[in-house]
């Protein structure tokens, strides 16, 4: 092809579709982050509706209904559908308040991190001096214990409570959301564009948040997404060892916990709460890797 | 070479310093009197009071403090157990192997299996096969696994009653402990299928701990070997005739293995994490067990002791990964 030939056809080229629209044309190809977000939607209804949508109230004891098995098994009734626990509430009713617990707590916690994250990161980036080696050793050192560990030693020194187990995901989650920022924040400074803006004569929270932050976003959100599968995983792994909600509010890792005694008798107390548990992260991360796809330049063919 | 060595060794000296200065303040943040909070409601005589402040070193300044308490860790000194009132140090020597001998087993299930799954998932890739490894490699990392250990509980042990369901070893024997690793500890004994009960009480506990690592390494082999196979010198390689066999399991694997040797070595933050609930759901006398246990009797001593112990592990580990990462890869040592 000669070269005016190829000029004539990105001339005739139709105009490049808006971000968006190409995110989602990425997006969509993918089914498995398809069905995480309609498992999100799903749960997200549930959340918001569980007052209306739950048979029973989640923490109403049946007395004449202890450990009741799921309605299609032996023994079990459309009263419960997915049966009772030891002391006669309705499992299903817990499970869908539970979403409430999750994902409310879970969106709590990913906000904070991210907002906190990006703050750090944006300082140590364009600080460049001794504000930024101490955050990023700060960020060293909870990042060399496991997650979960650094989690106890929060709730330990806090004591247990879905507050401050909360808080103990937030302080595991954030090095890294400040990571990400400031390793998008040095890359971006390179570039012409913050030249041509610093020379224009942009200030430095200007060239901070209007400037700098919109093109570090990509890498966050999908960031942020997985972290959404952290938080839920930590929260309830907490939860199951005692260290995070306490009984009688329906979380899912506290309720497995409860569960443990009657593993050998009742195998649907045990059952659905993990399955929950399960359902939602692998719905977060299959978005995450859905958006990742979507979002990363390196790998657009 | 010694060069590069001793510059990531520096790296990790104010990480450690770190480390050390938030088990320091963990027995100080503690809201109230730790001495109070240690003996409970039934209150102490003030002498007695005093005296257990001053074992807990509580009662200089702050800055004296931190100083003496890092001379006590150099030197090995992690205090004592409240609970039980042995040396820190000891107890987790004790424990350790229990731990060691858990997530290695896990660790090597998971290579052993996931390994070959990558390969095959990335030779075919967009098979039937790879699509469904890959829906089973990430159910396998969003597994809550102290759930996934609950299910296998209930399914190996309560219903086809294969396995035992908590522990290391049957009461019926006695184990002389001379390495610490109960496999190699009960081939030493004369006690007839020591051995094979050692395994059985392992094996439920290395499948729950090694899946969410098994995941990662499928996945990461996979993507690294995808990217491995779109080089240039594997078409090379195919065009001079080579036997597939040879061009992807000699020329492929070698450079495909980099990422995901470093993946395993960088894991081991997340198998120790995976080990305190592994260990705490299977009854597992390891460091995990020990460690959420300290929490539940509010035994500061061991907690802090433990977390400093386990962090340096990691550090260690991660610098032994670096430092291996060097030595393959010559870019890495001359980066600047």
């Amino acid at each position: 092809m000669s070269e005016a030939a190829a000029v004539a056809v990105t001339a005739q080229a139709e105009q490049p579709p808006h971000p968006f629209v190409e995110f989602w044309r990425y997006f969509r190809a993918n089914r498995g982050a398809l069905m995480g977000l309609g498992v999100i939607g799903v749960l997200a209804f549930a959340a918001l509706a569980a007052d209306v949508i739950s048979p029973h109230p989640p923490n109403h004891q049946y007395r004449d209904a202890f450990l009741v098995p799921p309605a299609w098994a032996d023994g079990g009734s459309l009263r419960f559908p997915f049966g009772t626990d030891d002391i006669g509430r309705d499992m299903l009713s817990r499970i869908i308040h539970g979403a409430r617990v999750s994902l409310s707590i879970g969106a709590l916690v990913v906000t904070i991190a991210l907002a906190s994250g990006i703050a750090l990161g944006l300082v140590a980036g364009f600080s460049r001096g001794i504000l930024d080696i101490v955050i990023m050793r700060a960020m060293d050192v909870m990042l060399t214990l496991p997650s979960l560990l650094l989690a106890i030693v929060v709730v330990a020194i806090l004591g247990p409570s879905l507050t401050n187990a909360a808080l103990a995901v937030v302080i595991v989650t954030l090095p890294h959301y400040v990571r990400l920022t400031r390793a998008a924040v040095l890359s971006e400074l390179t570039k012409d564009y913050v030249t041509a803006s610093r020379i224009s004569g942009a200030g430095r929270s200007r060239l901070m948040f209007a400037t700098v932050l919109p093109n570090c976003m990509a890498p966050l959100i999908v960031q942020a997404t997985l972290g959404f599968s952290t938080a839920v995983l930590d929260l309830a792994a907490l939860g199951f060892l005692g260290m995070g909600a306490q009984p009688p509010t329906p979380e899912w890792g506290t309720m497995l916990a409860d569960a443990l005694q009657f593993i050998q008798r009742a195998w649907w107390v045990v059952t659905f709460p993990g399955l929950a548990i399960l359902m939602t992260v692998l719905a977060f991360n299959l978005m995450g890797d859905g958006l990742r796809d979507a979002l990363d330049p390196r790998l657009k063919r | 070479m010694l060069r590069f060595f001793l510059r990531r060794l520096s790296l990790i000296i104010p990480t450690f310093i770190g480390v050390t200065l938030l088990t320091f303040a963990l027995i100080r943040l503690v809201p109230g009197d730790p001495v109070e909070i240690m003996v409970g409601e039934r209150g102490i005589d003030p002498a007695r009071h005093a005296e257990m402040k001053a074992a807990l070193g509580i009662d200089k300044p702050l800055p004296v403090q931190y100083l003496l308490y890092i001379g006590h860790v150099l030197t090995g000194d992690l205090g004592k157990s409240i609970v039980t009132k042995k040396p820190v140090l000891t107890e987790f020597a004790t424990l350790f192997p229990a731990t060691i001998e858990l997530s290695l087993s896990a660790m090597t299930l998971a290579i052993l299996i996931g390994l070959p799954a990558g390969i095959l998932a990335a030779v075919r890739r967009n098979s039937v096969y790879d699509y469904a490894t890959m829906t089973v490699a990430v159910t396998g990392y969003s597994m809550p696994i102290f759930w996934w250990a609950l299910l296998l509980i209930l399914t190996f042990s309560v219903m086809l009653g294969w396995t035992p369901v908590s522990g290391r070893m049957s009461a019926i024997f006695w184990i002389e402990p001379v390495t610490g690793f109960m496999l190699i500890d009960s081939l030493l004994s004369d006690e007839k299928g020591a051995f094979t009960a050692a395994v059985r009480h392992l094996i439920l506990p290395a499948v729950a701990l090694g899946t969410i690592p098994l995941a990662i390494v499928t996945r990461m082999t996979r993507s690294s070997m995808l990217e491995v196979l779109n080089e240039d010198y594997i078409r090379t390689a195919k065009a001079k005739g080579l036997a597939p066999a040879r061009v992807i399991g000699l020329h492929a694997l070698r450079n495909a293995l980099i990422p995901v040797v470093t993946v395993i070595g960088l894991s081991v933050g997340h198998l120790l994490a995976g080990a305190i609930l592994t260990e705490t759901i299977f009854a597992w006398p390891g460091v995990g067990t020990w460690l959420v246990e300290s929490v539940r009797r509010r035994d500061y001593p061991v907690l802090q002791g433990g977390v400093l112990l386990v962090a340096t592990l990691v550090m260690v580990v991660n610098l032994t990964v670096d430092v291996l990462y060097g030595l393959i890869n010559p870019r890495i040592r001359h980066a600047r």
